[in-house]
């Protein structure tokens, strides 16, 4: 075991962990931060994204020990400091851009990277973007209007379906 | 997963020295790595983290060359290789998605040597030198097969050298669910000739199509590949796509990286 430290959005924390521990154990089980999810394990899927020093990476293949100090900020780091939804998750709200809700933590950090590198990204832009993020519910069609209405774009003229 | 023993060096030389131990394997990006040790195909004692050495990171131009240190992400590749080299940017853009190009780094691709990784063929295409802890290593010598290169154990690549080329690009047709290549070509065009390497399609990984370079070097047009074929009897057949198709796709994406060349 060895002692790793972190910034976990904007909080230092530390905790003991094996050389296999993977980000994603040390957030959820060691943190108890369960906003963060694992679904296939494999890094196909992108539920566990989070972002070490403001980049996307997935959670569940990246270990600890390797972003000791980095800067991590997860899904449960988004909300404004009130507590109200950010402008990401209220548009995903608003736009119904997620139903069973599983992929959505890593849908928003990575929508979050996508638009602090590109503030006004078109439609096809933010589907190239979100190939790393599975959906299984959606069919994309609203997580790809939440993003645009996020981004401050009209999404009115995109059909509902 | 088996449980290891984790370390991250600060430079090249304590790296080295961490690899000498029984049982050390170098990580850099982790992408192919972690998800092989959870499948528990990989038992190493030891794992020696590449990604907190500042002098394998960056890009920068260097007498017509193009250096990337080793431990350097794909997306910084995809950013800071863009002016100059935009065929090899655009196919580092296109690796994966973009969080495992923010993990994932080009010597990692090229230890690792997947026979349907992208950026073999981009290093091979381009007459590319893999600089290691020790010596330096022609890309003609350095591929060996599918999954096998000349890099000997511990040996890790700290920089690859591609000279830029005059007109190059690359076309992959893409597995979509694996985000590989099914199969990929990179064509580049040198003063002295023009150089076609191939990734997913042969049974040895990435190699150069000969007789494309030859045609190519006489007339840099896709109707000079009228007339040429690869055979598809030592190509990889999966479910994917039978060895005839893949050679039948080589062919295809060589015209269409001379055309977008």
């Amino acid at each position: 075991m060895a002692k790793v430290s972190m910034t976990v959005n904007g909080k230092s924390v530390s905790g003991e962990v094996e050389g296999r521990t993977l980000l994603s154990t040390f957030l959820r089980e060691g943190l108890g931060m369960t906003g963060t999810h694992v679904g296939c394990d494999t890094s196909q899927c992108g539920a566990c994204v989070v972002h070490i020093d403001g980049k996307a990476v997935k959670s569940c293949t990246t270990f600890a020990q390797d972003v000791a100090g980095a800067e991590v900020r997860t899904i449960e780091g988004m909300a404004n400091a009130d507590g109200s939804l950010s402008t990401i998750q209220q548009a995903f709200q608003d736009h119904h851009g997620l139903q069973c809700g599983f992929c959505t933590p890593g849908m928003v950090m990575s929508a979050a990277a996508l638009l602090a590198d590109n503030p006004k990204p078109t439609e096809a832009e933010v589907r190239h973007h979100l190939e790393g993020n599975i959906c299984r519910c959606t069919g994309y069609h609203n997580i790809v209007k939440a993003v645009l209405a996020a981004s401050g774009q009209d999404v009115g003229q995109i059909a509902a379906e | 997963m088996y449980n290891f023993e984790f370390v991250k060096p600060s430079s090249i030389a304590e790296a080295v020295k961490a690899l000498a131990e029984e049982g050390a394997q170098p990580l850099s990006g982790g992408q192919t790595l972690i998800p092989t040790l959870k499948q528990r195909l990989n038992q190493p004692d030891m794992l020696v983290s590449l990604t907190g050495i500042a002098e394998m990171k960056g890009v920068k131009a260097e007498g017509g060359a193009l250096v990337i240190g080793g431990a350097t992400p794909h997306a910084v590749v995809a950013a800071e290789a863009a002016a100059q080299y935009p065929a090899l940017a655009a196919l580092a853009g296109n690796i994966g998605d973009p969080a495992v190009r923010n993990r994932g780094t080009i010597g990692g691709s090229l230890a690792n040597n997947d026979p349907s990784a992208c950026y073999p063929s981009a290093a091979l295409a381009s007459g590319a030198t893999i600089v290691t802890d020790r010596r330096e290593i022609a890309a003609d010598d350095y591929f060996q097969g599918m999954f096998a290169t000349a890099l000997e154990e511990g040996e890790i690549i700290t920089a690859v050298r591609l000279p830029i080329p005059q007109k190059a690009a690359y076309v992959k047709f893409n597995q979509p669910a694996s985000r590989f290549a099914l199969t990929g070509v990179f064509v580049a065009k040198y003063a002295d000739g023009v150089r076609v390497a191939i990734t997913g399609a042969s049974n040895d990984g990435v190699f150069r199509w000969t007789e494309a370079e030859e045609a190519l070097s006489a007339n840099f047009a896709p109707e000079a590949l009228e007339g040429l074929s690869l055979s598809g009897d030592n190509m990889i057949s999966d479910l994917h796509g039978t060895g005839a198709y893949r050679a039948h796709l080589c062919k295809v994406l060589t015209k269409r990286a001379v055309a977008a060349a």
